[in-house]
């Protein structure tokens, strides 16, 4: 199903794909040999109930939650494999790290290191993982800050911040590490009404700057709508249904997400 | 916040100032005894006393130093992925609680310099190494706890930003996990030095050992053990009023 209006998406061979992907927790099948990609630069959105499995799509990329089957690609690499005499592997340490190197990841709860100010959570991983020059590093951070609104609070500890300011310097944190995917898992869930926005603008500018291929969850729907390039459904480990977002708010083909975009319009 | 920080660092301030203060005029008491020890009983015994003073102390400092390092390490191996490391440190760790430090340091000095082990250590030698190893393996403990205390999402943070697993231990887990670990090491430091006397029995010539020999030779045995209370108080408190800064200074820990 590539019904994508973003010239770029779907043409260019994709930087993320999973292919027949499947994750149990004991019993509990949460994603169900699912397949699914995401073009360069691409923005896609996934909405679906609690607990169908959207985070954990986002997990097992993120190389945080290990697949039982299947495979992932990242740029064309498999992410959970090595290839050794024309065969997959299974990948050790080293060979995740390499791969999981393009993607980034901004938390529902930020995650930010406590005993860090804002300015040094955003250049130690540069500094210490891509061994960037310290001074460098430093100047791009508070280019980052400067970026998400935050050059005033760069000596501030995570405790002296807001949530919003808080999930902020998580993005940028996330943004030093020049991923070519960011994944941003309900990034405005854990955060008071009012302090919304600020993130959003935030993620918004970024989908704007475009180069950066983008793949939300979240239960914001005129966000969705506004930003996306594609809006997946998904449900039961499965995606229901995936388009445009004037599509797939528009005039949505399943009955179950019918169901489930009435359900959400009507709170 | 603003305010609770002053708060915080007007505590701090006062903290160190009873710490020093105690400290020189413990200090100050201590030399003015040595250099002209007063005649007039109990206080005729304190040279002999102190004579095994720098023993007591050097045992606590190289004790701790050993400890200190077999806890982080052992702690460190506890938490790790790998079920072979976590069974060999728990091995250590069960076994060093579960028996007596006074047996653990009759082992050491007795028994290793038999067969099959062949090692000879001298008593110092051993009584570090008993107490290192026995004080070490209740502060794996705390490292572990400490370690497991870290939040999951501080692992996953590291691991979004592609760090190794070292990296993540050296800069995100330990730094978090030390401002747990150092008020109940505090505490071990002091059940550390307090286990220094059994060393006596290993002819070690610390201050119990100087006391029980000035019981045989001088008897005046309630002046001798009051005496040797006070001494081990003395050293004791300011490693108490250490711990009670610490657990007060928590920076971020909330
Ligand atoms: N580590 C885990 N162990 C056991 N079960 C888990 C684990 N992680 C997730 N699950 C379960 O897997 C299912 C899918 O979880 P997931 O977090 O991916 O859902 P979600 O779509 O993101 O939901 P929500 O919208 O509430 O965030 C849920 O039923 C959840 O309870
Ligand atoms: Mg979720």
């Amino acid at each position: 199903m590539q019904t994508n209006e973003n010239p770029t998406a779907g043409t260019a061979d994709p930087i993320v794909r999973f292919e027949n992907v499947t994750k149990a927790f004991g019993e509990l099948v949460v994603l169900r040999e699912l397949d699914f990609s995401v073009a360069p630069a691409e923005k896609v959105t996934i909405i679906g109930p609690s607990g169908s499995g959207k985070t954990t799509i986002l997990r097992v990329l993120m190389t945080l939650e290990k697949p039982n089957a299947g495979y992932i690609y990242v740029e064309g690499e498999p992410l959970w494999h090595k290839r050794k005499n024309g065969k997959l592997m299974d990948a050790d340490e080293g060979h995740l790290r390499k791969v999981r190197g393009s993607i980034g990841m901004v938390f529902q709860h930020f995650n930010l290191f406590p005993h860090m100010t804002a300015l040094r959570n955003v250049y130690e991983a540069p500094v210490h993982v891509l061994g960037m020059n310290k001074e460098q590093a430093i100047a791009r951070a508070e280019d980052l800050l400067g970026k998400v609104g935050l050059a005033d609070k760069k000596e501030h500890f995570p405790s002296q911040l807001s949530g919003g300011q808080k999930q902020r310097v998580a993005i940028a944190r996330a943004l030093a590490m020049r991923p070519k995917v960011m994944l941003f898992d309900e990034v405005t869930s854990a955060l008071d009404p009012e302090l919304v926005g600020e993130v959003l603008s935030v993620i918004r500018e970024l989908a704007l700057e475009g180069e950066m291929a983008m793949l939300l969850v979240t239960h914001e729907m005129g966000f969705a709508r506004e930003v996306s390039d594609r809006v997946v459904f998904f449900d039961n480990g499965r995606i229901v249904e995936q388009g445009p977002p004037e599509q797939l708010f528009g005039d949505p083909q399943n009955p179950r997400t019918k169901s489930f975009l009435g359900a959400t319009l009507r709170h | 916040m603003v305010a609770r920080f002053s708060v915080g660092s007007e505590r701090i301030k006062n903290g160190i100032f009873f710490v020093i203060a105690i400290l020189i005029v413990g200090t100050a008491f201590g030399v003015q005894m040595l250099a002209e020890p007063p005649e007039l009983p109990p206080f005729d015994l304190l040279p002999s006393l102190l004579r095994g003073l720098s023993t007591t102390i050097s045992l606590t400092f190289w004790g701790a130093i050993l400890a200190f390092v077999v806890a982080l390490i052992t702690g460190i191996l506890r938490s790790s992925q790998s079920v072979v490391l976590r069974s060999i440190s728990g091995i250590y760790v069960e076994i060093f609680r579960g028996t007596s430090i006074l047996v653990q340091l009759f082992w050491i000095y007795f028994v290793l310099p038999l067969d099959p082990f062949n090692i000879s250590l001298s008593a110092f030698q051993a009584g570090v190494l008993a107490l290192g190893l026995n004080v070490g393996a209740y502060g794996a403990e705390v490292v572990r706890g400490a370690i497991q205390a870290i939040p999951r999402g501080q692992i996953e943070a590291s691991i979004a930003l592609n760090m190794s697993r070292g990296l993540m231990l050296r800069r995100v887990i330990l730094p978090q996990a030390i401002v747990r670990i150092l008020p109940p090491f505090g505490n071990l430091l002091i059940e550390l030095l307090k286990a220094t006397s059994l060393a006596s029995l290993i002819t070690l010539s610390d201050v119990t050992f100087q006391a029980l020999t000035l019981r045989q030779t001088v008897g005046r045995i309630t002046e001798i053990f009051t005496l040797l209370l006070f001494i081990y108080f003395l050293i004791a408190y300011p490693l108490t009023l250490g711990v009670r800064w610490l657990e007060k200074r928590r920076q971020w820990a909330t």
